[in-house]
């Protein structure tokens, strides 16, 4: 499953950030932001309209990432 | 003795500005790097030896592996490689002690470059307040660079890093570390060797997000707050208005009594303190626009905003990070303008830009005032509200859908449809510092005064002479400015302006009116041949505009100010901000275009249905 899936308060580790194109900005920003396997990951609040943006707990810093960004994030969900 | 060169590094969001403010107080320049918007501030310092120390704030970057502008800028200067950059002789990193995971990646990035550096483990009250741990000697052995507590927040809480500079400034050398090439993992490695925390967040923040950022009460807190500041920046500034337009004035009258009579007395009176009192008459406004602002900014609700309405923003074809610079806009565009720097998307920060000076600023309310209270009855509708008050905020909400409309309308010429990106940090919230907050304020007064005297003065010396040569000829019956350049130009303009129902009177005013919009209502005074103070032209106006125009003409002139770009400065920051003439360009056409549009429309429905 991908982050955009994850429901509220659920957590779940990062198996990796996949690029939608071959030179992705976005991935690559993600992924210097601690986005990278191994790191537990938790969605914290969820925009007001279509639950668009994200706001994603990882490590001890939050992160707001609209829907189409938390896509590119595999998760599995913690035991 | 040479000045020893410090460059401050850090994340974003890791209190290097407060650090950089704690080190310098208000011993600062701001300004910005040659040829790029990006801002550079440079501080110095003395240290108890005497030594004197020399410190850049450098932009905040999360890699250096650049994406932004700032980023690159914050690279090449630690690299030494900027053009007309000093190499600094030390580099300073900050990293946010309650934020090590991220923060110590970039530490390491930075480590990578083989400057000599030292850590600032700041906001360590923080810290210890959550109970975390860190074992200071430990990370210093792991990371092979000096590492000093620090809290930029309180007086005092830099003693010991200045202190640590005085020492070592000069024997500083590079110490060799290995940086692995997987960063994240050797940040894994040495927070389990030097850090111990209880728990990830503070459980204050969890509290009070769940709260704030709740879907129904986080909007109507939002909606709650905006009120408020709107509220007590319109009530509490008109004291201080009143006093500053009076100051000027009084001012202005004794310089000109001073002077004899004749074109030098008409330039000083007419043109520079007309002028520089038009503008001047806003600094309190903006100045408690700023103080809400910064607070909020300070005590982290204002990223909370964002990211309520980044969905709404998105659509419109902007982005939450618009939120900040499209309020400021309402006191003024000109910092509002200036505050899209903090907008990392260039296309986004470009579309906020263009539709900036469609939010109502504060200039166009003396001509609202005029108008509405020349045409519009002061009749209760709906059993509740007043229609004047109803017209006003029809006026402000066609600024926020014109301006909505015009994002969108962008979107959808850009040809790079590729994606935007949010990935916003919100960073814990704190207590707003005093001493943080009045530097800002400080700062951002400077930048508006130095700005807009510099501009308005040029402009308005230039209108000045355009209204009043040629002087009329002997025996004229025209007010003079009739007979001058801008009254002939307005007399040309009479025929553009034919369709929407402008007259020649208002055709001429509006000449003048470029400088700033307020102008335009005593440049009417002038061209009806009324002399007095504002208040007097303002409140006879009232009576001879009322009896001579349509309601119609009335009601264009609204829809005109609602969009047309009247004001010299707004273009002129586009410019500097954007370094493109087309950029201003295509701004000047597509507001004086949305202009006549939504006068002509205005005046022709008007015009049939009376």
């Amino acid at each position: 499953m991908n982050l955009s899936q994850l429901s509220p308060f659920t957590p779940a580790v990062i198996d990796e950030v996949e690029s939608v194109s071959g030179n992705d900005p976005i991935a690559k920003r993600l992924r210097e932001l601690g986005f990278v396997n191994g790191e537990p990951v938790r969605i914290v609040a969820r925009g007001p309209l279509g639950a668009d943006p994200l706001l994603v707990q990882i490590g001890f810093t939050r992160f707001a990432l609209r829907r189409a960004e938390a896509q590119r994030v595999r998760i599995h969900l913690a035991d | 003795m040479s000045h020893s060169l410090i460059a401050l590094v850090g994340n974003p969001n890791c209190g290097k500005t407060a650090l950089f403010n704690q080190l310098t107080g208000s011993r600062q320049k701001v300004a910005n790097y040659a040829g790029v918007t990006v801002e550079r501030k440079e501080g110095r310092f003395t240290a108890p030896s005497g030594r004197v120390f020399n410190l850049l704030d450098l932009p905040g970057a999360y890699s250096l592996d650049a994406t932004s502008p700032d980023e690159v800028i914050t690279r090449d200067i630690c690299l030494g490689r900027m053009p007309g950059e000093a190499e600094p002789d030390l580099i300073v990193c900050v990293a946010d002690a309650t934020n090590l995971r991220l923060h110590l990646r970039f530490v390491l990035e930075v480590k990578r470059l083989g400057r000599p550096m030292v850590l600032a483990l700041n906001m360590m009250d923080a810290a210890r307040k959550r109970g975390i741990r860190i074992d200071r000697e430990e990370l210093e052995r792991q990371l092979g660079m000096d590492v000093i507590e620090t809290v930029a927040i309180r007086t005092g809480g830099a003693k010991a890093l200045i202190e640590h500079l005085d020492r070592t400034v000069d024997t500083q050398a590079a110490r060799p570390a290995a940086i692995e090439d997987d960063v994240h993992a050797q940040v894994r490695r040495i927070l389990a060797a030097a850090v111990a925390m209880p728990r990830a967040t503070s459980a204050i923040d969890d509290r009070i997000d769940r709260v704030l950022l709740h879907p129904v009460f986080g909007l109507a807190i939002l909606a709650v707050v905006m009120f408020f500041m709107f509220q007590a920046v319109f009530s509490w500034a008109q004291p201080l208005m009143d006093g500053i337009a009076n100051g000027v004035t009084a001012v202005g009258a004794w310089v000109t009594a001073m002077l004899p009579d004749g074109l030098l007395r008409s330039l000083v009176g007419d043109g520079i303190f007309a002028g520089l009192g038009s503008v001047l008459v806003f600094l309190p406004q903006i100045l408690i626009l700023f103080l809400f602002i910064l607070v909020l900014e300070e005590s982290g609700y204002l990223p909370r905003a964002a990211f309520l309405l980044d969905r709404i923003m998105f659509k419109a074809g902007l982005t939450g990070r618009s939120f900040i610079p499209l309020l400021s806009s309402f006191a003024c565009a000109i910092p509002g303008i200036m505050a899209t720097r903090s907008i990392q998307d260039p296309r986004d920060r470009l579309t906020t830009i263009l539709v900036a000076p469609l939010m109502t600023c504060s200039a166009r309310l003396p001509v609202y005032t005029l108008l509405i209270a020349a045409f519009i009855p002061a009749r209760t509708v709906w059993g509740l509200f007043n229609l004047q008050g109803v017209v006003l905020f029809v006026l402000y909400v066609a600024g926020i859908v014109g301006a909505f409309a015009v994002a969108s309308f962008i979107r959808f010429l850009r040809k790079d449809k590729s994606e935007h990106a949010l990935l916003m940090e919100l960073p814990s919230y704190r207590m707003p510092s005093v001493r943080n907050v009045a530097i800002g304020l400080w700062e951002r007064a400077l930048i508006f005064l130095r700005r807009v005297t510099t501009i308005i003065l040029s402009v308005t010396i230039i209108l000045w002479f355009l209204s009043t040569f040629p002087s009329p000829p002997a025996g004229a019956t025209l007010p003079p400015i009739d007979y001058s350049f801008a009254g002939r130009l307005g007399h040309l303009l009479e025929h553009l302006f034919a369709p929407i129902g402008f007259n020649w009177q208002i055709s001429v005013a509006l000449i003048p009116g470029m400088a700033a919009r307020e102008v335009a209502v005593s440049a009417l005074g002038t061209v009806y041949a009324m002399s007095g103070t504002e208040d007097a032209v303002a409140a006879q106006l009232g009576h001879t505009i009322a009896a001579q125009w349509s309601l119609a003409t009335a009601l264009s002139l609204l829809a005109w100010y609602v969009f047309a770009p009247q004001c010299m400065s707004t273009l002129a920051v586009i410019r500097r901000e954007t370094n493109s003439r087309r950029t201003v360009a295509v701004a000047a056409g597509y507001l004086f275009g949305l202009a006549y549009l939504a006068a002509l429309v205005t005046y022709q429905i008007a015009r049939v249905l009376s």
